[in-house]
């Protein structure tokens, strides 16, 4: 009798970490086919790995970008600025200075090197792990702190959960708590550009897990059937809160190898790679700038750290994991190649480190100055009302003067709220 | 007899009725291996299997899709969605479809699905984890739509839902997880086993879908409620000494409309209060129902207490939420009206 069939996920509590499902390519091993090559010649991308770094930390193959030094060193340190400011918020939200934060450990490659590999003008749509690009495009910390904080500098005005920034000046969109919906608007905004006959692209990123959702479809659909000039991502960090890759239907098939079903090129990259990611980003986006097409990316990477600050990861995966994860550390691979190249040293980087980490102590003691929770300055709670359409309705006045006779009542019945 | 909190007596409903009838299934994000982000489905994939117990992929039209293809094969699926903020990708499944198979094929098929989803406010989870979007169901033919507001309720009410004939959406204010909240975060939380709705038997209950109950009974108003509100409500009504009969309604679609008229009709007056929006909140037609039904035994006008028309805003989470402040200004404004006749 046939069973239903249940995701095998590898290891659970208690077992030996065993990545022997991943399947890699060695550096250097995968064809790099011209950037306006048919699609339908490209399946074999959607299912190797392209690997550019070997474990001997040297740059391999026809996918090297040949990046300069300086271009490498600046990777670097965007890397090691997005990881050290998640650990300091990391830890400000276990003091209880921030109510809620999602780090990026060990995915970090993945935002910065993309990010660095577009323009500028190019139209980023995140989800909610990608706070790289803030620092590939220098969004000052302090602005991003503020919005942690939902205090009087806060770009969201208080409605938004931490890390949900956005920077319209800076073309990153606002994060969605909503998953994937991000996805066919960025093939939207892409379509735009090519009906304005403008030279900017778009790129979005889904977590494997958020690939299940119908939007995902929506986007590679109308990428396809449009050619829109946009570069689709699936950071593939192999967990969606406690559910392995298997359960989006990564079991049977590699995620890029949803695109070529769709007509789209496709390409699965090692995503703790920044070498590879770089170059894998920069072949897309010559092919959508070029009117060539929309390219599907899957980043093999690993969620080192738990989803959230709401999540315990120890709860249904083995806790040494990341140590045993095969594509190793994306911050560790980049210095280590640095070295190689005699570009870098382990004293720069630790002065490095020093110095970003100060610069985070810095930002977070000026951010704390315009609000914390605990102590003001406090938005304006007018502030509810306003954007929820262009203009405010007469109704929502009326409910404004409403919320001024309830604190009035509040206060005299000593109901005042929390930070009042 | 046992104390539980909400979790708890969910639980223990679906661990009630996984034992007896072998076509319930268990299907939802997290809600195998991992017992559920609220720890509902706890322990349940161990005990009954991952034959019956399905982690499922995060698509929210998948999984009402797919528990729809089961009930029509013989189970009973039992759907979790994660937060009732993220149900609206499976709204086309729930409103074309899980509400009308029955209708359209003339009672040959029909999908007996209960979908469950935590929410409301309160829990500091900002506009994607706060909303009660109740009213967009009830406003859908077919499905009928339920909440309870403490763990008696709660049990019973999931397993009449589950053992039942027709599709329930199954809304869990979350803030009353753990214990009943007056409204004031101030406060230390309560837990239910101090509240004697946290007394909740271990087997087999069922509390019937359509029934209302009287909470507290008074003389001066009517408070008409459910879900978290309901506490709030009697807090407000003991904060200006106003003996107001209170009825949680916990269930909206079918509703019992005679426990609710026979109420305003002796005191009449009447305050309806829920944390959704305003605008098209099921308060619309709560009071619809009375204006038609009481009018004549009507002694001011009904006043509705509600969620701003707004998103739910993180940082102003409480000057946001329908506190007792903003029930008793309602609840004031009743009292004092003199009715039209005078
Ligand atoms: C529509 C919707 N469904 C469910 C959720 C709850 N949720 C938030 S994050 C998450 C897991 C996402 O995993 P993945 O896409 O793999 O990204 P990762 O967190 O691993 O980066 C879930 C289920 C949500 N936010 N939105």
């Amino acid at each position: 009798m046939p069973r239903l069939h249940v995701p095998v996920t590898p290891t659970r509590p208690g077992d030996t970490p065993d990545f022997s499902y991943v399947a890699l390519s060695a550096a250097g091993a995968i064809k790099r086919p011209r950037y306006d090559a048919r699609a339908l010649d490209l399946d074999f991308l959607a299912t190797g790995l392209v690997r550019v770094l070997d474990d001997d930390h040297r740059a391999k193959g026809p996918w090297d970008p040949k990046l300069d030094a300086e271009t490498l060193r600046s990777g670097l340190r965007n890397m090691l600025l997005t990881r050290l400011y998640d650990e300091r918020l990391q830890r400000t939200q276990r003091a209880g200075t921030i109510p809620f934060y999602m780090r990026s450990y060990g995915e970090e490659a993945v935002a910065v090197a993309q990010c660095m590999a577009l323009q500028p003008g190019d139209m980023l749509f995140p989800s909610y792990r990608q706070q790289g690009f803030y620092m590939v495009r220098g969004r000052p910390l302090v602005e991003l702190m503020c919005q942690l904080l939902s205090n009087t500098r806060d770009m969201c005005k208080g409605r938004q959960l931490p890390v949900m920034y956005h920077w319209k000046e800076g073309n990153i969109f606002s994060i969605s708590g909503n998953l994937t919906t991000q996805f066919p608007q960025a093939v939207g905004w892409a379509m735009a550009a090519a009906i304005k006959e403008e030279p900017n692209i778009a790129a979005s990123w889904v977590g494997e897990g958020s690939s299940a959702e119908a939007d995902f479809h929506h986007a590679l659909l109308f990428a396809s059937v449009y050619q829109a000039p946009v570069i689709l991502n699936v950071v593939n960090n192999q967990w969606a809160i406690s559910t392995f890759q298997g359960y989006a239907g990564g079991e049977q098939r590699s995620f890029a190898a949803r695109g070529p079903g769709y007509g789209i090129a496709a390409v699965r990259v090692d995503g703790n790679d920044f070498l590879a990611v770089h170059a894998v980003t920069s072949w897309a986006a010559q092919r959508a700038r070029a009117g060539a097409g929309p390219t599907l990316i899957e980043l093999v990477t690993y969620r080192a750290a738990a989803h959230s600050t709401s999540d315990d990861p120890t709860r249904y995966r083995p806790k040494n994991d990341y140590e045993h994860w095969p594509l190793g550390d994306p911050v560790e691979r980049l210095k280590q190649h640095l070295i190689k190249l005699k570009e870098w040293s382990d004293a720069q980087h630790d002065a490095l480190s020093k110095d970003l980490d100060g610069q985070v102590a810095a930002a977070w003691k000026e951010a704390c100055r315009f609000g914390t929770m605990t102590e003001g300055p406090w938005l304006d709670a007018h502030l509810m009302f306003e954007d929820v359409y262009a203009e405010l309705p007469a109704h929502l006045e009326r409910q404004a003067e409403a919320l001024q006779r309830e604190q009035a009542l509040n206060a005299r019945l000593g109901l005042t709220s929390a930070k009042d | 007899m046992a104390r539980m909190n909400m979790i708890q007596a969910l639980n223990s409903a679906l661990d009630v009725t996984m034992a007896r009838h072998r076509n319930v299934v268990v299907i939802g994000e997290d809600v195998g291996y991992f017992g559920g982000v609220f720890r509902v489905t706890e322990g349940l994939q161990k005990k009954y299997g991952d034959q019956r117990v399905l982690d499922s992929p995060i698509a929210e039209g998948g999984i009402v899709g797919a528990a729809i293809g089961m009930a029509l094969n013989g189970l009973k699926p039992v759907a979790e969605i994660q937060f009732a903020d993220y149900i609206y990708p499976a709204i086309d499944q729930i409103a074309s479809e899980l509400a009308r198979i029955r209708y359209r094929s003339a009672g040959d098929f029909s999908c007996p699905v209960t979908i469950r989803a935590p929410c409301g406010g309160g829990i500091r989870g900002g506009q994607t984890h706060s909303q009660s979007p109740e009213a967009l169901f009830t406003h859908v033919s077919g499905v009928q739509v339920v909440m309870p507001a403490n763990p008696y309720d709660a049990k019973g009410l999931l397993i009449a839902a589950i053992e039942g004939d027709n599709p329930v959406l199954f809304f869990e204010p979350k803030r009353i997880y753990n214990g009943p909240f007056d409204g004031n975060p101030n406060k230390p939380a309560i837990p239910w086993s101090e509240h004697p709705k946290g007394e909740v038997p271990e087997g087999h209950y069922t509390v019937p879908i359509g029934s209302a109950a009287t909470v507290k009974t008074g003389d001066d108003v009517t408070i008409i409620t459910y879900g978290t509100m309901v506490f709030v409500c009697e807090a407000a009504a003991q904060l200006l000494g106003i003996d107001a009969e209170i009825i949680d309604i916990r269930s909206m679609s079918p509703l019992d409309t005679a426990t609710i008229t026979a109420s305003v009709k002796r005191t009449g007056r009447c305050v309806i209060a829920h944390e959704a929006t305003r605008f098209s909140g099921f308060g619309a037609e709560l009071s619809a129902t009375i204006q038609e039904e009481c009018f004549w035994h009507l002694e001011a006008p009904i006043q509705r207490v509600a969620g701003w028309d707004t998103p739910y805003p993180h940082a102003f989470e409480w000057e946001y939420f329908p506190g007792p402040a903003r029930v008793a200004l309602a609840l004031e404004t009743v009292m004092e009206s003199k009715g039209a006749t005078e």
